[in-house]
């Protein structure tokens, strides 16, 4: 068959149709950039996994840009990795049979979650940061997807979001084909941020404000700026404020408030700099920072939304590129609270202080990992214990007071493992953090082989910068003094 | 066309290298040891620096064993015309003119305008009207240029920044500036022009040499830049007594 054949066949849902070697079951879905049908792996190709092959929409009356989108996710998905995107299996050439053949994700759409919105503040907050931590890993592989919405989620049986759809994307290091092709049909009209209405591609903050929508849809059950179907409904944004999710459901707490509220700055520098962040804030409500968009109940007065409208309109602000963003840095610091006398910890607060001063805005997360007892050895969980625990917060408490930070901006966490490194290394992972300070293996360890250390154990396996801290003066492995 | 490894068809190309042997030595093996079997040089072999015979050589070499080779206006002024150069150009094609044997003036005066294959069109400065020496300075020369190929690839040199154009849709052409070592896709259902950026004088501030290699099968091109002891390159230049003002531009990459 022809490839034009073929792709009409498969457009008009034909099952049994086969392209190169998939055969089409039933169809999924028609999503904005194309068609999606079950697809069966041919014999000896079977990754293990169920398939899925998605088609352009191609025909009378569809889009350019269903074209032109089908093009781009040709060339951002197979560029793309990580849990957070369908696997890509095999793909087809615009000048054949243009199709994607990818992983069929197992999993709930998002939808589920806003069909049943308005939700208690901690399941947004856990869906949302499930989200948050995939658009970090889009944003962090230099793709912002500029179609955030809940049709093109998937939330894993394990918690992880994936994020579908790529037909609006933008690479960084890639020709944007979409660039001078977009009119007014960028994203969707529900979730689209201001500046993609004006034509401003490649902002990761643009997703963020995407994000802040949804967010807002899953907390209140309303959309914050309805459903625009006009030109004028969707220019409402440049400017808008909406109302606040307290002034329509009085239970959002404060703290989710002003996450929502801050996604959905119209100014880009205003927002979140970084998915990150989000996903840290929604994940450590009490480290949220809470500014007078927390106490809104109502959206701003006339004046102040005209003051905002006029500012809009304003050519020399429409014209000009916002910025890049400036992401906040997350940093942890492991501090042995088992060891107060130790005479590495000015040396580790010297330089947490250093690096919390090369960023304007940043989340510390001082970290004392206490041993274990071993089974059978010391008293069993109970009073004991807690106020071991409580004896180390309040000794990392203390701790962290010569650093001066406000306490939106700092968090405590005792934990107790036997295996400090690992653990120090996924709550590093968990929550996004840039930079790890920690001490250079204790004297008590040198009989050790370095490699057996905290220090080396983190400084192997985790993903981020470490920083190993040695107290000046200290004798070195020869016993000799630095 | 003959393939490299894997089969595959990887082509270099190099553009406005300007006698710089070191810049163009440190491309060919670069781009050698990144798969490429074919070469395509955008003209400018000379001017500027110091070692035109040794890099007509190497041209000439290349072209006997297929490679693309087209006349670049500083190759043209050799023999022609010259008065449009501004004065340190001017000053160096005059320093050229008599290090050049015959058999490389021979050479350099025999190079065609442009080339053209199936897949894709070769011009020193535009495949629109080559002799004119124009720029394509913006998306408007860009899409004269693919107009006047009208093949899916079209590959120029001139300007000394890297650039990459691509059909948006019939008419128009939008600009983007490649990062180096990305490699970028380019499926040819669509129109693109490619400018490698310079071997021998990069001007966009960064020293390291600019090529890029085309892989025709994978549909995709790399744009790269080379290290390599540009200060030596200076150095030469100065001992030959070149114009100062071009010393100092080898040693700034500007």
């Amino acid at each position: 068959m022809a490839s034009e054949e073929l792709l009409k066949a498969a457009v008009a849902g034909r099952q049994g149709t086969v392209i190169d070697g998939y055969a089409l079951g039933e169809r999924l879905n028609a999503g904005g950039t194309g068609y999606v049908y079950r697809v069966g792996a041919p014999p000896g190709r079977d990754p293990g996994f169920p398939l899925a092959m998605k088609l352009p929409a191609v025909g009378r009356g569809e889009p350019l840009e269903g074209i032109v989108g089908f093009e781009m996710e040709l060339m951002i998905h197979p560029a793309l990795t990580g849990p957070h995107v369908p696997r890509l299996v095999a793909s087809g050439s615009l000048r054949t049979v243009p199709y994607l053949v990818m992983e069929l994700v197992e999993g709930r759409g998002l939808v589920e979650w806003v069909e049943r919105a308005p939700l208690a503040a901690d399941e947004v907050a856990r869906v949302g940061a499930a989200l948050a931590d995939a658009l970090q890993a889009l944003h962090a592989q230099e793709v912002v997807h500029h179609d955030v919405k809940p049709e093109n989620v998937i939330v894993r049986p394990d918690a992880t979001a994936v994020l579908l759809d790529f037909g609006f994307a933008h690479h960084a290091r890639y020709p944007d084909l979409l660039a001078e092709e977009m009119r007014f049909a960028a994203g969707s009209a529900p979730y689209v941020s201001p500046e993609q209405l004006r034509g401003l591609r490649g902002d990761s903050r643009s997703d963020l404000f995407s994000l802040g929508a949804m967010l807002y849809e899953l907390a209140v059950g309303e959309r914050p700026f309805g459903e625009p179907n006009t030109a004028a409904g969707m220019r409402d944004r440049l400017w808008r404020i909406p109302t606040p999710p307290r002034g329509i459901r009085p239970d959002v707490p404060p703290w989710l408030q002003e996450i929502i509220l801050r996604c959905l700055e119209p100014d880009v520098q205003s927002r979140y700099q970084s998915a990150a962040l989000v996903a840290f804030d929604l994940r450590n409500p009490a480290q949220v920072d809470l500014t007078i968009r927390s106490r809104r109940l109502r959206a701003p007065g006339l004046l102040g939304q005209a003051r905002r409208w006029w500012r809009a309109r304003d050519p020399a602000r429409l014209a000009a590129l916002p910025p890049a963003p400036q992401p906040a840095r997350v940093i942890m610091i492991a501090v042995d609270t088992s060891h107060p006398d130790d005479t590495r910890h000015p040396s580790i607060q010297w330089h947490a202080r250093q690096a919390i001063s090369t960023t304007a805005e940043h989340r510390v997360m001082c970290v004392s990992v206490v041993r274990a007892p071993a089974l059978g050895e010391g008293p069993a969980l109970g009073d004991t214990e807690s106020g071991r625990q409580l004896d180390h917060l309040v000794r990392l408490g203390r701790w962290a007071e010569p650093l001066g930070l406000p306490p939106e901006r700092l968090s405590l966490h005792v934990v107790q493992s036997a295996d400090p490194a690992a653990t120090l290394v996924e709550l590093a992972r968990s929550n996004h953090v840039d930079l790890i300070v920690l001490g250079a293996p204790a004297p008590s360890e040198k009989p050790l082989a370095w490699w057996r250390s905290v220090a080396s154990g983190v400084t192997a396996a985790a993903r981020c910068s470490v920083l190993v801290v040695r107290a000046p003066g200290e004798p070195d492995a020869r016993g000799e003094p630095g | 066309m003959p393939r490299g490894h894997n089969g595959r068809l990887v082509l270099a190309l190099l553009a406005d290298i300007h006698s710089n042997l070191e810049a163009l030595q440190a491309c060919l093996a670069h781009a050698r040891a990144g798969g490429a079997r074919r070469f395509a040089l955008l003209g400018d072999l000379v001017g500027y620096g110091a070692d035109p015979a040794g890099v007509v050589d190497v041209a000439m070499d290349l072209a006997r064993d297929g490679a693309v080779v087209v006349r670049g206006n500083h190759d043209e002024a050799i023999e022609g015309e010259s008065s449009y150069l501004n004065r340190s150009a001017m000053e160096a094609i005059a320093w050229t003119r008599p290090v050049l044997g015959d058999a490389q003036r021979r050479f350099l005066a025999s190079l065609p305008l442009e080339v053209r294959e199936p897949d894709a069109c070769f011009a020193h400065a535009s495949v629109h009207q080559p002799a004119r020496w124009d720029y394509i300075d913006g998306p408007a020369a860009a899409h004269r240029c693919m107009e006047a190929a009208g093949t899916p690839y079209a590959f120029c040199g001139h300007v000394h920044d890297p650039r990459l154009y691509f059909e948006s849709r019939p008419g128009r052409a939008v600009a983007f500036r490649p990062t180096a070592g990305t490699m970028i896709p380019v499926p040819r259902h669509r129109r693109w022009l490619a400018i490698p950026g310079s071997v021998g004088q990069p001007r966009d501030g960064d020293t390291r040499a600019a090529y890029a290699l085309v892989d025709f099968d994978a549909e995709r091109i790399t744009f790269h830049r080379v290290p390599y002891d540009h200060g030596g390159v200076a150095d030469k230049m100065e001992r030959a007594g070149l114009p100062a003002s071009l010393v100092y531009r080898m040693r700034r990459g500007i």
